[in-house]
């Protein structure tokens, strides 16, 4: 029987219920000096002055930074796409461009000294036009950069067909926010650093990407990767924005460099709030055109992307909400031309979905306009555009590429579990009897790209003399529990204990190549090489297995119920992979595989999420009563992970739908700084959800796995904030942009029931 | 998110507390639950020079019985309110409100005398307090005074106590065969509350308080007095925006707040049998 597919519990968790986990900020360093960042108060000033005198004579502080002090250059752009005008400096130089943006490193013998002399520093300011509206970023009136001339940063936009929309018979069009949001892992960033005796850089982050910050620090502190340690202890979440390397990490490296001594760095909540890359922060265009009868015939959307106030990873995540244009729907034609602004905010970065949620969000929320508009149940206007199973691999209008996909059955049992019918019953039951609280139905039908970047993946497999199972991977999960998945595939082609099989990763030195874990790419390219070099290891243990049997290659056979080798026919004289193990070092090598896999390609994920929402008319507060998600991901390796991982994209789903939006006022001043005031959700907000899974194998990688890790905030969101907007329709309303807050869902009844138009209410 | 430098007593008893408070009068901060203080002098908006832990006087934490009163030790913390055999028969209102209160966390380390002291208008307690005609009971170098509910709440953070006097009891009279109704529209359940209103009945009268609604807890005379003149839920709750003060931020407009205010009233007279 195959370990694959089972509910195999998370070998990880143990520890985090017991003694808990290990963090950077628990890492003994003894010796330790602490960095703490003088951050700009304003959003947009240059900076007269820097005076930290009397932060300098203060017992206890070291040393107060300022940029020409590091001495380091500037970011690079993304991949060349990006403005290079606009790439963020070390440290704030000259001009401050968002509040929380980092001018002066302090180092101080401990943390309390640094956060006293923080106050010390006085930093002289002359106020610039602050833009925080990316619409009004977009005219270019007052500029971030002067030197560039443009406040866009980067732009796709291959023209228009004036003709799209000419043979349909109803349009639709509306313009939406998709909020910006802040990705609040459990941990903050947190990094710490030394110099070895041997002159190396030794260095802990809290990051997604291992061999990423290891080749940032080498290359900003002009060292060789060799020369650089970088280690992972454990990591409380990073949901994308901790995929990318923060000016903080290089000064931590570059004091640890200057001074000699070890140096450690942990922000706080509210400068995380600040500090860590945003997500979504999209305002967009959208217009659909068809036929009264439901086909959708034409499609177009205009993306204005707000990087914040450098253009990083931001600037660049329409290109993954143009991929997804049209979504699950076969619609003849479709457009997508997106522009990317720099505002006076914090820079925007990849965040759970990055990019396709956008995409999802603006095309399931006109087609539920659509319906409307042709008073078709959108239920069925999806199924009528829905691509038929036959079509593929099918390629989109925008030329991306689905690999495979069974959309009409996601729909329909999503349909089935959700009792939709009697749930469309109860909603008229309750309008026709004028209840205050009124039942919302929301469907999101969605597709999404994973493993979008063309990396490859390290994955190595050693069997040693004693048995155990030594399994290395380039990811690096911060919760995904990749050592239990990744030990269930060992397990599956090893035949041997799942207890016997350690998993490393995040360690530069035992693992010497890999991209990390973003993208929801982990398992289809860091556990499918893994895989690879466990079938390798396979091999080479029949290699041996033959020399020692003195038979034939092609004779020997392993049995995996209990991971021995045998001579086929004879399977009473075996040899167990300890054995063979010890042969192998015997001869001197090792029962060892590695594999550098390339990229097999993207998937598509796919499914359909319904939300039942019941909302207060007379207060405008949202409940959620029910949550269908039916996913696939392709072949399920481990049903429990993956509903993990549907579970907690669908409780940051709901939120942004309902909750959670990064606040600034007019002068670009932050209103949600702390988790009292940005509204991160619990579980007291969320009902039990109703998931299922349906397997559609992909032909694209060798496990036949879909990524699984944003499948859940991509589908859920709309399907929330469709549902807000279906509870209060008959009322008048049309739309209500997100977060469905009940102020706004109040202003939005009033204003319609007032006859004052569509509402975005709240501010 | 890193307070600053202070110094720290832990007060054996409530004598040491007021000795204490007259030798450093303003420079010293009382400490309870700290669920209030402590995330000010975390954000530095509040930076006291000594901080008086009051948390452990053991003393000051009881829910007791008396022929017409209720009496609560300051010190009470919010989950003993919520659960304890006294409130739940003679006052299941309170119970019901400090069950309420942020979460599991918040009312195991919160405090009554806390949530007065503070001053905050979003305090659920200080309006329920108020609609049930609560007394407090300060104690300073001179003895104990007591301070009528109505009194006690001066302005935004600022209440009827001197600087070397602590809270130490809460007197609520017994209401008899209350109804009551209390409504908080929050975002979360752990927040406080965008809009509150409660609202109680019994023999002796009819007490409506409002949550977060001004610069302090209010007591809406305005709806009491209609509810008085024999209006019904829905009339008297027209009044319930009557003197009333709300701030505007991104959880609503002044407007939308008044407008909820009425709502919250209306239902939580409805409950209370109005
Ligand atoms: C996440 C969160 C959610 C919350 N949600 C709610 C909510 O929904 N509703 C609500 O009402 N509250 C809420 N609170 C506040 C909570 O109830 C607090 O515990 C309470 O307001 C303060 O009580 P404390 O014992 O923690 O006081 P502390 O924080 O210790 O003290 C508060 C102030 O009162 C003073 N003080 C304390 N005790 C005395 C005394 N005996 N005599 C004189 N002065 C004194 C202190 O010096 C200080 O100035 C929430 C708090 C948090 C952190």
């Amino acid at each position: 029987m195959s370990i694959l597919g089972n509910r195999v519990l998370r070998r990880e968790d143990p520890k985090f219920l017991t003694v808990g986990g290990t963090y950077v900020a628990d890492l003994a360093l003894p010796g330790s000096v602490h960095v703490t960042f003088v951050r700009s108060s304003m959003a947009h000033a240059r900076i007269v002055s820097v005076d930290s005198t009397y932060a300098q004579a203060m017992p206890g502080v070291l040393a107060v930074y300022t940029n020409d002090d590091l001495g380091l250059p500037k970011f690079p752009t993304i991949m060349g796409m990006t403005n290079e005008a606009m790439t963020p400096p070390m440290l704030a130089s000259g001009t401050v461009r968002y509040v929380g943006e980092p001018i002066a490193a302090i180092v101080a013998e401990s943390r309390e000294i640094a956060e006293d002399a923080l106050e010390q520093v006085v930093v002289e300011y002359e106020p610039l036009k602050v833009v925080i509206d990316p619409v009004k970023a977009r005219t270019d009136e007052d500029l971030l950069f002067p030197d560039a001339g443009t406040n866009t940063s980067f732009s796709l936009d291959f023209g228009g067909d004036e003709t799209l929309f000419d043979d349909c018979e109803v349009v639709v069009e509306l313009t939406l926010a998709n909020q910006r949001v802040a990705p609040c892992p459990l941990e903050v960033r947190s990094a710490a650093a030394h110099m070895s005796e041997d002159g190396r850089l030794e260095f802990n982050s809290s990051t997604q990407a291992p061999h990423g910050v290891r080749d940032a620090l080498a290359t900003f502190l002009d060292l060789e990767p060799d020369q650089v340690h970088v280690v992972t202890p454990d990591v409380g979440g990073g949901f994308g924005a901790k995929g990318a390397v923060y000016p903080e990490d290089i000064v931590v490296g570059w004091c640890a460099q200057k001074l000699g001594r070890p140096v450690r760095w942990t922000e706080t909540r509210s400068e995380s709030m600040l500090g860590l890359g945003h997500g979504r922060a999209q305002v967009q265009h959208v217009r659909i055109g068809g036929t009264r009868e439901g086909a959708v015939l034409a499609y177009r959307i205009e993306v204005l992307q707000d990087t914040g106030a450098y253009a990083g990873f931001g600037a660049v995540l329409p290109f993954m909400t143009r991929m997804m244009t049209s979504g699950p729907y076969k619609i003849p034609r479709a457009e997508c031309a997106s522009y990317s602004v720099v505002t006076n905010s914090t820079p925007t970065t990849a965040y759970r979905g990055a990019g396709r949620p956008e995409a999802t969000a603006a095309i399931e929320r006109i087609m539920d306009l659509f319906a409307r508009e042709i008073d078709m149940d959108p239920a069925e206007l999806r199924r009528r555009n829905l691509i038929e199973k036959d079509d593929f691999p099918y390629t989109t209008p925008v030329d991306t590429v689905y690999d495979v996909g069974d959309y009409h059955r996601a729909l329909d049992l999503a349909l089935e579990v959700a009792g939709y019918d009697d749930l469309r019953a109860e909603q008229v039951r309750r309008r026709t009897a004028g209840d205050v609280r009124q039942l919302g139905i929301g469907l999101s039908c969605y597709v999404e790209i994973t493993n979008g970047l063309p990396d490859g993946e390290f994955g190595a497999v050693e069997v040693r003399p004693d048995g155990k199972v030594i399994v290395r991977t380039g990811t690096s999960p911060h919760g995904q529990g990749h050592v239990t998945a990744w030990s269930m595939l060992v397990a599956e082609q090893l035949g041997v204990a799942i207890e016997d099989i350690e998993v490393i990763h995040g360690d530069t030195d035992v693992v010497p190549r890999g991209a990390g874990t973003m993208g929801s790419r982990s398992l289809q390219v860091g556990g499918a090489a893994v895989n690879q070099a466990a079938v390798d290891v396979v091999e080479k243990a029949k290699d041996l297995a033959a020399d020692l049997f003195e038979a034939d290659r092609d004779d020997i056979v392993l049995d995996k119920a209990n991971g021995r080798f045998h001579v086929v026919g004879t399977p009473a004289l075996s040899r167990s992979w300890a054995e063979l193990a010890e042969a192998a070092a015997k001869d001197g090598t090792a029962l060892f595989a590695e594999v550098d896999l390339a990229s097999p390609g993207p998937t598509y994920p796919f499914g359909t999420h319904i939300s039942v929402v019941e909302v207060d008319t007379e207060t405008g507060k949202v409940n959620v009563l029910r949550h269908i998600a039916v996913d696939d991901a392709g072949r399920i390796i481990s049903p429990l992970l993956a509903e993990g991982q549907v579970h907690g994209g669908i409780a940051q789903g709901v939120a942004q739908a309902l909750l959670e939006e990064v606040v600034y006022d007019l002068d670009g001043n932050p209103l949600t700084s702390t988790l009292a005031d940005y509204s991160f959700i619990s579980a007291a907000e969320l009902p039990s959800y109703e998931t299922r899974f349906t397997e559609t194998p992909t032909p694209v990688n060798a496990l036949g796995a879909k990524g699984i890790g944003e499948s859940g905030t991509i589908g859920s969101t709309p399907a929330v904030h469709n549902a807000v907007c279906d509870a209060v329709a008959h009322l008048g309303v049309r739309h209500i942009d997100m977060p469905t807050t009940p102020v706004r869902v109040w202003s939005a009844i009033n204003d319609a029931v007032t006859g004052h138009g569509t509402a975005k209410g709240g501010r | 998110m890193i307070p600053a430098t202070f110094d720290y007593v832990r007060a054996g008893s409530v004598d040491e507390v007021i000795g204490l408070l007259g030798e450093h009068g303003d420079d010293a901060k009382l400490l309870a639950g700290g669920h209030s203080l402590l995330p000010l002098m975390k954000l530095r908006l509040a930076q006291p020079a000594l901080l008086v832990d009051i948390g452990r006087l053991r003393e000051l934490s009881y829910v007791t019985e008396e022929e017409d009163v209720i009496a609560l030790g300051a010190l009470t913390r919010h989950h003993d309110i919520a659960t304890s055999p006294v409130t739940l028969s003679s006052v299941p209102l309170l119970a019901h409100v400090a069950g309420q209160i942020g979460d599991l966390q918040v009312r195991h380390r919160g405090t009554i005398g806390g949530s007065i002291c503070h001053g905050d208008p979003a305090s659920d307690l200080a309006a329920v307090l108020l609609a049930l005609g609560a007394t407090f009971v300060a104690q300073g170098p001179n003895g104990r005074r007591e301070i009528d509910a109505q009194d006690f709440f001066v302005s935004f953070f600022e209440v009827a106590l001197r600087s070397d006097e602590l809270l130490v009891e809460i007197r609520v009279p017994r209401p008899l065969d209350a109804r009551w109704g209390f409504e908080k529209l929050t975002k979360r359940a752990q927040d406080w509350a965008i809009v509150g209103a409660v609202a109680v009945r019994s023999r002796s009268g009819v007490g409506v308080g409002l949550i977060n609604l001004g610069p302090v807890p209010l007591r809406s005379s305005a709806v009491e007095a209609a509810v008085v003149a024999g209006s019904n839920a829905a009339e008297a709750a027209a009044f319930a925006a009557e003197g009333t003060e709300p701030s505007a931020d991104f959880n609503g407009s002044v407007a939308y707040r008044q407008h909820v205010a009425r709502v919250l009233v209306r239902r939580a007279l409805e409950k209370a049998g109005v």
